[in-house]
């Protein structure tokens, strides 16, 4: 199972990584591998305000809907528009092609706040 | 069986002039269509309608049929879904044509036997949910819960506490209590199962509060189990100032047995399509009325049924604090009928004997599949319980695969991946319409399988075999479904 090292991570499985002034968000190769093949992505308005762990997003797989929370607090400012007609990105790619969205955030310690790869690998062996 | 592997649309059948059927020849004046109907309303090309043969068209549907599964043709063990057999006396019932041919706008005094039938069945289902009053207009499960959450909802405006905006649902819970509490305007809040498989009481005792508007609660719950807490569940809710609603969608564990207004709960569903045997599934329609306890009467929907100063049933529409109509008419009033029927037919130790025999059957099964798939919450199940296919999966195996392979047998699939609390679900509800030996022919499949995903899963993966259509592709279906009929490519 892939965790990149450069990330955080929540425990409800998404990623976070500072890019530029921002911090891209995207879901772990667990999460997508335990959804399964995934067939429709709702993402969030760009220039919407979320509180860390507010539902962001949707996912929907051939086996369920998963809530996609906000790993921290801030401003929506960019959406991976290519996941309207290619949900599948986050199957193949779920740490680059298949991010999700970019949140200018309003509190930057909350980033530090999450696990490191190290920890979201024994949360996800738990 | 010859069941032909592309079925033409009826549009495709037939030949211009074909009639199945010529209407007696016209014995008043005729009148010029253009001065019937407005000139706007009326079509420039006539409509191009299928034009067939009686044979014709009884062959299309009847190949159609054959491709179907239904409970007249085999086991369906679809959990939480009570696929039970619907009696055919019931179907006697609802095509008599003094119900079957009555009209919704007739006076009163000629539909007295209809409106008999719907006071009766009110009666019965309150005394089966030990609550004060019911309505027969919601026609669905669904279409219950959120009628009964606008009552909950009228009774805290009317009480002056309209702040309450949370309802609390079990992460066990069927996906349309949050849906319908969010249909209704409420926040959800959920709390997690216990390692019992009940709801956890300390985290509920963390949730509740001044905002709480109520409970939503399955019981048995989606694992089949029991709640073992439930008087201290809707006590709690209760001591909130909130109400307790109960989904009645396994309502087949319990009748006779105990009663939701006993537990504690204001509101309960039915759905008659399920525990009270009326068809369900593409048959339908459904039907979802609701009981509920004293404080919520008043604002039941219109109308209600009632009994008049001389024993006469009347309609009354006229209630001031009603949240009014919930849907057309009286609710699906031919399939009321049916459950009236089965509820007759069967009397109250029938109803009792039916949810003994379900429990029976499934702890049945349970008990003879637990060493070959596991089991997660081991212990006495009700109607349904829940398998987990953890260990096939470690063969390359999921819980889909084994659900395909059991189509191959002539079997339906039992409800897969919920609840979601469990890895790899497996969920069975035999019901207690099948005989032993239909659950041991049940037993011995499963056990079949268990073993082919030892030696072959390879094989397992691929299934189903001897269906008229293989494995579909379910991904690329939800990801790039046609959703308009397409002409068939020309065969070579």
């Amino acid at each position: 199972m892939k965790i990149p090292s450069d990330l955080r991570y929540c425990e409800t499985h998404e990623w976070a990584k500072t890019e530029a002034e921002h911090v891209m968000v995207g879901v772990t190769e667990f999460a997508q591998d335990e959804m399964g093949d995934i067939v429709f992505v709702e993402l969030p308005v760009v220039g919407s305000e979320y509180k860390k762990g507010e539902s962001m997003a949707v996912i929907e797989s051939v086996k369920a809907v998963s809530d996609i929370y906000a790993p921290i607090s801030g401003t929506v400012v960019e959406v991976n528009e290519s996941l309207n007609d290619q949900p599948e990105l986050i199957n193949e790619d779920c740490y680059g092609e298949g991010w999700m969205f970019k949140i200018a955030s309003s509190n930057a310690e909350e980033l530090e706040t999450l696990m490191n790869a190290a920890e979201y690998e024994a949360h996800t062996d738990a | 069986m010859a069941v032909n592997q592309q079925i033409p649309l009826l549009m495709e059948l037939g030949s211009p002039g074909r009639r199945a059927y010529y209407l007696p020849k016209l014995d008043i004046p005729s009148k010029p269509v253009d001065e019937i109907i407005p000139k706007n309303l009326i079509r420039e090309e006539p409509a191009s309608l299928p034009e067939l043969s009686e044979l014709e068209a009884v062959r299309h549907y009847t190949g159609l049929s054959r491709r179907n599964h239904g409970v007249d043709v085999g086991f369906y063990p679809l959990g939480s879904c009570t696929m039970k057999y619907n009696p055919k006396i019931n179907e006697d019932l609802a095509s008599l044509p003094g119900l079957a041919e009555i009209h919704p706008y007739q006076p009163e005094e000629t539909v007295q036997g209809a409106l008999q039938l719907m006071y009766e069945l009110e009666q019965d289902l309150c005394e089966i949910a030990g609550l004060d009053r019911a309505t027969l207009s919601p026609a669905a499960g669904a279409h219950g819960e959120l009628t009964g959450l606008m009552l909950i909802k009228a009774y805290h405006e009317a009480g002056g506490e309209g702040h309450r905006d949370e309802i609390i649902v079990p992460d066990a819970a069927h996906g349309t209590n949050p849906a319908s509490a969010a249909m209704c305007g409420y926040k959800i809040v959920e709390v997690p199962s216990d390692e019992r498989g009940g709801v956890s009481v300390e985290h509920l005792r963390q949730v509740v509060g001044p905002n709480t508007a109520g409970l939503m609660l399955t019981n048995p719950n989606t694992l089949g189990l029991f709640d073992e807490n439930i008087l201290t569940i809707t006590e709690l809710v209760h001591d909130a100032g909130g109400l307790n609603y109960y989904d009645g969608a396994n309502a087949n564990a319990i009748l006779g047995k105990c009663r939701a207004g006993d537990m504690g709960f204001d509101v309960v569903h039915f759905n008659l399509h399920k525990t009270f045997s009326t068809p369900h599934g593409g048959g339908g329609p459904g039907s979802g009325p609701i009981a509920v306890r004293d404080i919520l009467v008043p604002f039941l929907p219109t109308p209600t049924v009632e009994k008049d100063s001389e024993d006469c049933f009347v309609l009354q529409h006229n209630r001031s604090k009603s949240i009014g109509k919930v849907k057309g008419f009286y609710g699906n009033f031919l399939v009321l009928v049916r459950a009236y029927g089965y509820m007759r037919t069967m009397g109250p130790k029938g109803l009792k004997r039916a949810s003994e025999d379900a429990v029976l059957s499934a702890n049945y099964i349970m008990e003879r599949l637990k060493d070959v798939y596991n089991l997660p919450y081991d212990r006495v199940c009700m109607h349904e319980f829940v398998l987990s296919a953890v260990m096939q999966k470690k063969h390359g195996v999921t819980a889909q695969d084994i659900a395909k392979r059991l189509l191959d047998y002539n079997i339906h699939a039992p409800t897969v991946y919920f609840p979601m609390i469990v890895e790899e679900a497996l969920m069975i509800e035999p019901t207690e319409t099948e005989t032993k030996a239909e659950l041991d022919a049940f037993i011995e499949v499963m056990r079949n399988i268990a073993a082919e995903v030892l030696e072959s899963p390879e094989k397992l993966q691929q299934a189903p075999y001897h269906t008229v259509i293989g494995r579909l592709d379910e991904t690329q279906a939800a990801r790039r479904p046609i959703v308009r009929w397409q002409a068939a490519e020309t065969e070579e």
